[in-house]
């Protein structure tokens, strides 16, 4: 039974106060709130199991280095990853972003091509620029459609033998729009590219399965998905990683060091070079127990009716206007209200605790599709209730009032 | 015209009126609606002031030894932040504009009203009009 009274309970944040008001939390694209369970893993790391992991022969160390790869193991499962070391630890998304690219860059040649989207993150745009930058390939972009969509026909026409990598989010952070990412791998492994999926804003809304997606690489953050920040992953498929070269050089990603030549340690040890965020990424185990527990398809159908009821009650405002209104959305949603700047909308319901995030959202390409500076935009998560749709719907017609 | 220091006199006394945010707030944004417009002209990429979220053109020039000041901005809120700036500042002798001790913002809690990245904001508008005048000033 989906309760989410008994969710919120989980989350100590969410009893807090802000200005004087009930905190009402609508930034969870950016991040999640944490449940209890998460943040005392991170406290007991640090009071019980601190040691460094796969070095020590003491206790500790091998503690420590058990409840750290029993993450990866969970994280294989989550997935459906077909192998243990196809599960890289990284810092974040955007961290596995640049791993890829970074490694991919020493494949690529002139004349060779890289496929994004107009609706990515700058996360998802920067990396590959650096890549073609340094390897002289070039950069494609699959145009949006009015709705928010991707121009599929488009991406038909700019798929050539000379497509190396597409690389594409899951879901908009900015319009919400899940993208056809089955058929854009599919379309593309025809033609002999790599895919990568940016996941950050879909690993903890929609159900996944690499095995049966077939993505190359896909990336995504703990902290998106109720666990610790600074904690992230790269899945990829072993083959392709093992093509890669590493990304960084120091501790842990070798196999033997020799001033004449250093050999690097096989999977996933080779790209996590230094001591990784320990407490971290055992707390993050923590966030996909929570998540598994629930169940994503309960997330994701609960979500949909909370993203559908929003939806609905924004646009009965005066003067509302969606971007980002394609069929399959997840729950993001963008809009402007007529004549309103958004960060006059935002200051002014922060004053009544209402977290909700306004501007560019790292997508500038997508404000200049629409010719605007930017959007408030609401972002859900598991334990967001109609209750708070309704305040933040009343703040922002405040709002209105107060600025016409 | 008054004093630097009379004129945020003069405003800390309004702001004492106020008893909530939303007096403070509904002050600012009638501020921006009728903060004098400036010359399309001068709405240049140069004009506009780094460091804000929404876009905030800002003009200067002398007249009679005194530097005026004009300003835009596409949010009403940030528009009645640069209003206030302009009625302590603008009309002013370049010379006390740049030594001006604006101590009103403290007094009156602008910086505590508005979110971190406003606040920046505002120290960026108060850089660029002392920097309009020292620059004319010399001219």
């Amino acid at each position: 039974m989906f309760d989410v009274n008994k969710i919120r309970e989980q989350f100590p944040i969410l009893k807090r106060k802000v200005n004087d008001k009930d905190l009402v939390y609508f930034d969870n694209g950016a991040t999640t709130q944490k449940p209890q369970s998460v943040i005392d893993a991170v406290s007991n790391y640090y009071q019980e199991e601190n040691a460094n992991v796969h070095r020590g022969v003491h206790f500790l160390s091998g503690l420590a280095t058990d409840k750290f790869e029993a993450t990866r193991k969970t994280i294989q499962q989550f997935i459906s990853a077909k192998h243990n070391h196809e599960i890289i630890f990284t810092k974040g998304t955007t961290d596995s972003i640049n791993l890829v690219a970074n490694g991919f860059r020493s494949l690529l040649k002139k004349g060779d091509e890289i496929i994004i989207s107009e609706l990515e993150h700058h996360s998802n745009i920067v990396p590959w620029q650096m890549c073609c930058e340094i390897s002289g390939s070039t950069l494609k972009v699959i145009p949006l459609l009015d709705n928010g969509s991707l121009d599929m026909e488009n991406f038909n026409n700019l798929l050539s033998e000379n497509t190396k990598l597409v690389a594409v989010s899951h879901v908009s952070n900015t319009l919400g729009t899940i993208n056809p990412i089955k058929e854009i791998i599919e379309k593309s492994h025809l033609i002999g590219a790599k895919v990568l999926i940016d996941g950050a804003q879909a690993a903890s809304h929609i159900c996944l399965n690499m095995q049966e997606l077939d993505a190359d690489f896909y990336c995504f953050s703990a902290h998106k998905m109720y666990g610790p920040t600074g904690v992230g992953v790269l899945y990829g498929k072993e083959e392709i990683l093992n093509t890669l070269p590493p990304y960084q050089g120091g501790g842990e990603m070798i196999k033997e060091v020799s001033f004449e030549k250093t050999t690097y340690a096989s999977l996933p040890y080779k790209f996590e070079a230094g001591t990784p965020n320990i407490g971290g990424v055992i707390a993050f185990k923590s966030s996909i127990d929570f998540i598994r527990e629930l169940g994503v398809k309960n997330i994701t159908k609960y979500e949909d009716g909370l993203l559908q009821y929003a939806t609905s009650e924004i646009l009965k405002i005066e003067g509302a206007r969606l971007y980002g209104t394609s069929k399959n959305k997840s729950g993001i949603i963008s809009f402007n209200i007529k004549g309103i700047h958004p960060y006059d909308i935002g200051t002014i319901v922060d004053k009544m605790g209402i977290a909700i995030r306004t501007g560019h959202h790292c997508t500038q390409p997508i404000m200049k599709r629409y010719n605007i500076p930017g959007t408030v935009r609401i972002s859900l998560a598991v334990y967001n209730t109609k209750t708070e749709v309704d305040i933040c719907i009343g703040a922002i017609k405040k709002a209105q009032e107060m600025l016409s | 015209m008054g004093t630097i220091k009379d004129i945020q006199a003069g405003i800390i006394e309004d702001f004492e009126m106020f008893d909530d945010w939303i007096q403070k707030y509904e002050y600012l944004i009638d501020l921006g609606k009728e903060l004098a417009p400036i010359e399309e002209k001068y709405k240049t990429e140069d004009s506009l002031i780094k460091g804000c979220q929404s876009r905030v053109w800002l003009h200067a020039e002398k007249q009679d030894e005194k530097i005026i000041y004009t300003a835009d901005s596409d949010a009403i809120m940030t528009k009645g932040i640069i209003a206030i700036l302009i009625n302590v500042l603008s009309n002013q002798k370049a010379a006390e504009i740049v030594s001006a001790d604006l101590s009103f913002i403290d007094a009156i809690g602008l910086k505590e009203q508005l979110s971190a990245t406003r606040a920046n904001g505002l120290v960026s508008m108060i850089k660029k009009m002392k920097l309009y005048a020292l620059a004319l000033n010399n001219k």
